[in-house]
């Protein structure tokens, strides 16, 4: 039985007091704990961003990379060890931003990766300066008159980029976030777990409070998690009503199932030794 | 090229179906028990511009392409334009001249034969498509050589192999009318370069991607990665064909940023990992080189050159990227650079770069150029059986349980760590991008920044003492010492043979190792030389930058060429020839 005590490293986070980062990093760990994972058997990857420090607090094998990459370094130790249980974690900027294009692309790919997205809605480390999802209008260091696009929706953009389970959660729902974040993990496919993570030095708009007055779970609606058109709907809410909980969820093969070569052993634990080219070097004749 | 061997060319617009009829042509030699080498120059486009592939076919072993052209096959006017000039004295055309009018007037001289032979005709007699009139080329050429038919027809069913029955029976049926117009008019005893068939010896013939892609296999490579561009996307092609027979997963990402980091990331997890671009995707490329030595996650990467900046000539060759490929990405890190000369050390290279990578937990990378990596050449096959899979300080499952505490980044004397990979218990850690302590986690003390600097240079040390040194070739006492490094290695080694012919005695220090580099041998050598000379594909002599960096010394001449175009060697003899008397 793995514990709460087995997922504790040598450091202790360094977010600031309040980070909405908190409540994810224990959500992780509980879920981990609940999905009674065998800690080496789990590898968390994450980018650049206060947020992607958090696979250093959490003793399980982890990637911590570069900025915007944790989805194909993922998908390559997913891909070279199909035993793994493969979770990513980055913020929005991380994500969302720089690393967009994989995001698409990971997700139309229906990997078995478990993606949590701390969605503060500015960069953190970099010291408040706007992101892909900040509200229009809202001013930050890099956006002094207010910023001028619209906000990425990750939700509706997870839809169509065909992610397979698709959810939201609250860093203040710490129970209803777990629960988002085994299931996600349990799925088999790519798994979004977006986080509306109030960032407590640098976002003076989405605040505990701010979100605190409008979420509602989706669970308590009658909200039906296998329409697509519904659950793109629902994504669109925001502003007065937002929801979180379960959007969407499909089952469709993943990426892995389709590779008939490591259906029986993961690539890394195949022999290496020996590899036969006889053939294939009397093709060039 | 006079007995016992024959340069061949053909050329037309993209679209005439260039490509295969040369590589026909190159087999049907090859599998006659000639050596072969065999060029191809192409702009970057899908039909209409010029095409042309090149066969040198000899008794003896043959290292690169040549200027001079026995037989030109022209299936445009342009073709006879464009490499008239190339013809040896005597030289013949094979032309269709019920599509080009062609007298012995348009020529500037008057020794060329001209061979006119109704391709179209053939072709549409044959049944099949007007682009046939490349097959009828090819039975023609085959005639004139003086070859058995039955050469060209199981060439083409193996080439042809998964096209329709009809196409491949078109195919031969026009190249054999082609064949028998030949022998028919009996042109080929006014020819007279009859080849011998040298049965015997089955040699292979590929590519020095395709051996890069061999020599993966055969290194255990499991997991391939790669965005297109030309010139590596063949070796993609090659890697996803064997996917399945040799359990590996082969990958074709969104991007070359996603394509180098899912290798680190497979790399990471414990299986053996490439990729491989040209200049501009390793561009993209270059920020995750840096987080795979950071980490010591093992990767190799393959970078093919073609004329750059930016999109630059896409079909073409140069030797640009030395220097970039030594100092990309972000700060100072080892790396090994490798640079192989030849189909041979394609694949034997590759195997080390594995091994090395594994070894020393770093990136590895490849340096080819489009010639090296297009062009096909025999080869004996591979010798296999002294390869050895060395995986470095890779801990198993029983040796990791007996290590007790584990620090992934532990400070050894070699400076290389113990290894493991997720899935093994006992050997749970982080890897990041940020500095970290012996056991993976965040720090920017400055004592451990600097122990970690030193510790991951350590282990290039280590590394120096293993790579073998560069090989000269040629005579211990020459007049001319010529130092070069990647493809150049054919064509210079032409050229020595034809210096040889005017008593110009020329040897050849080949660099493959660019990092680690061999600075003392080569700081000898300069001193122990009567001449030096650097031979680079390049503008700005990268390689002699290089030298005088590492030696502090200057290669005395430098021979440099960056028309897109490698060296003819009897470009190279020429500039030596003008070293020798001149400089
Ligand atoms: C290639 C690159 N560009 C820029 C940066 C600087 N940088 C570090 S973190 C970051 C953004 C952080 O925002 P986010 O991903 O939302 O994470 P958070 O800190 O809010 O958790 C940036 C731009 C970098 N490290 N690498």
């Amino acid at each position: 039985m793995v514990e709460l005590a087995d997922l504790k490293t040598v450091g202790q986070p360094n977010w600031c007091p309040g980070c909405g980062n908190f409540p994810i990093w224990h959500s992780l760990k509980k879920a981990i704990v609940e999905l009674n994972l065998k800690t080496h058997n789990v590898a968390i990857f994450s980018g650049i961003g206060c947020s992607s420090k958090m696979p250093h607090w959490v003793n399980t094998y982890g990637f911590h990379s570069i900025h915007g990459r944790p989805l194909p370094i993922a998908t390559g130790a997913r891909l070279a060890n199909n035993s793994l249980t493969v979770v990513a974690v980055g913020g929005d900027g991380d994500g969302y931003g720089i690393g967009v294009g994989h995001f698409v692309h990971a997700m139309r790919r229906n990997l078995n990766i478990a993606y949590i997205v701390t969605n503060n809605q500015v960069y953190g480390l970099t010291t408040g300066q706007t992101s892909p999802t900040s509200d229009k209008g809202y001013a930050t260091k890099s956006t002094p008159t207010g910023v001028i696009e619209m906000p990425i929706n990750p939700i509706a953009l997870a839809i169509a980029s065909g992610a397979t389970y698709i959810s939201r959660g609250f860093s203040k729902e710490m129970k209803h976030l777990t629960k988002l974040i085994v299931d996600g993990v349990r799925h088999n496919g790519f798994a979004l777990v977006d986080v509306l993570q109030p960032c407590v030095t640098f976002n003076r708009k989405n605040t505990y409070k701010w979100f605190s007055e409008r979420v509602y779970k989706l669970e308590e609606t009658n909200h039906d998690t296998t329409n697509k058109q519904a659950a793109f709907l629902k994504s669109l809410e925001w502003n007065d009503h937002i929801p979180i909980g379960l959007f969407y969820k499909e089952i469709r093969p993943t990426y892995e199932d389709e590779l008939q070569q490591i259906a029986e052993t993961p690539l890394a634990r195949q022999k290496i030794e020996d590899i036969n080219i006889g053939t294939l070097m009397t093709e060039f004749e | 090229m006079g007995v016992g061997g024959l340069s061949w060319k053909i050329g037309g617009g993209a679209g005439y179906g260039i490509m295969t009829t040369g590589f026909i042509f190159s087999k049907v030699c090859s599998r006659a028990g000639l050596h072969v080498f065999d060029h191809i120059e192409y702009p970057s486009l899908i039909r209409g511009g010029h095409n042309t592939y090149q066969v040198i076919a000899k008794v003896e072993e043959v290292f690169s392409h040549l200027k001079k052209v026995d037989l030109l096959v022209a299936l445009n006017r342009e073709t006879i334009d464009r490499h008239e000039d190339e013809l040896v004295l005597g030289g013949a055309i094979l032309y269709d001249g019920d599509k080009i009018s062609l007298i012995e007037e348009d020529l500037g001289r008057k020794d060329v034969r001209l061979y006119n032979v109704p391709l179209l005709r053939l072709a549409e007699e044959s049944g099949g498509r007007r682009i046939m009139m490349n097959s009828v080329a090819l039975g023609a050429s085959v005639a004139l050589i003086g070859f058995d038919f039955a050469r060209i027809s199981s060439v083409m069913r193996d080439v042809f192999q998964g096209k329709a029955r009809d196409t491949i029976d078109f195919n031969i049926k026009a190249a054999k009318l082609g064949y028998d117009y030949v022998k028919c008019k009996a042109i080929e005893k006014d020819f007279r370069r009859e080849l011998p068939e040298v049965d015997g010896k089955k040699r292979m013939l590929l590519t020095g991607n395709e051996a890069v892609g061999l020599g993966a296999v055969k290194a255990g490579c499991k997991f391939y990665s790669a965005y297109p561009m030309t010139p590596s996307s063949s070796i993609l092609h090659f890697m996803a064909a064997q996917e399945r027979s040799f359990g590996m997963v082969v990958k074709h990402t969104e991007d070359e940023i996603a394509a180098i980091n899912m290798a680190i990331g497979a790399g990471f997890a414990g299986a053996r990992a490439m990729t491989a671009t040209s200049g501009g995707g390793f561009s993209l490329m270059s920020e995750a080189l840096g987080l795979a030595a950071i980490t010591e996650t093992p990767i190799v990467v393959v970078v093919c050159q073609r004329p750059g900046p930016s999109t630059g000539l896409p079909t073409r060759t140069e030797q640009g990227d030395l220097k970039f490929i030594l100092h990309a990405s972000q700060g100072d890190f080892p790396r090994f650079v490798i640079a192989p000369g030849d189909v041979e050390e394609c694949f034997y290279r590759t195997i080390e770069a594995f091994n090395l990578a594994e070894k020393y937990q770093c990136p590895v990378i490849l340096l080819l150029d489009k010639y090296l990596s297009e062009s096909h050449k025999t080869a004996e096959k591979f010798e296999v059986s002294e390869i050895k899979i060395e995986r470095g300080s890779l801990l198993n499952d029983e040796e990791l349980e007996k290590i007790g505490e584990f620090k992934r980044y532990e400070f050894t004397e070699t400076g290389i760590s113990p290894r493991a990979i997720p899935s093994q218990e006992g050997g749970i850690f982080t890897a990041t991008g940020n500095e970290h302590d012996e056991t993976g986690y965040l720090s920017e003390d400055k004592t451990v920044r600097t122990r970690m600097m030193d510790k991951r240079f350590r282990k290039f040390e280590q590394a120096k003492k293993e790579v073998p040194e560069p090989e000269l070739f040629g005579p211990q006492d020459a007049e001319v010492t010529i130092i070069a490094w990647g493809s150049t290695k054919g064509p210079i080694k032409e050229a020595i043979r034809l210096l040889a012919h005017d008593e110009i005695r020329t040897n050849f220090l080949q660099i493959v190792y660019l990092n680690p580099f061999p600075a003392d041998i080569i700081s000898r050598t300069i001193d122990t030389s009567k001449k030096t000379v650097v031979v680079e594909n390049n503008k700005t002599a990268q390689l002699a930058n290089l030298i005088r960096e590492k030696t502090g010394k200057e290669v005395e001449h430098k021979i440099l060429k960056y028309d897109g175009r490698q060296f003819f060697p009897t470009e190279i003899c020429q500039m030596i020839r003008e070293v020798m008397y001149n400089g």
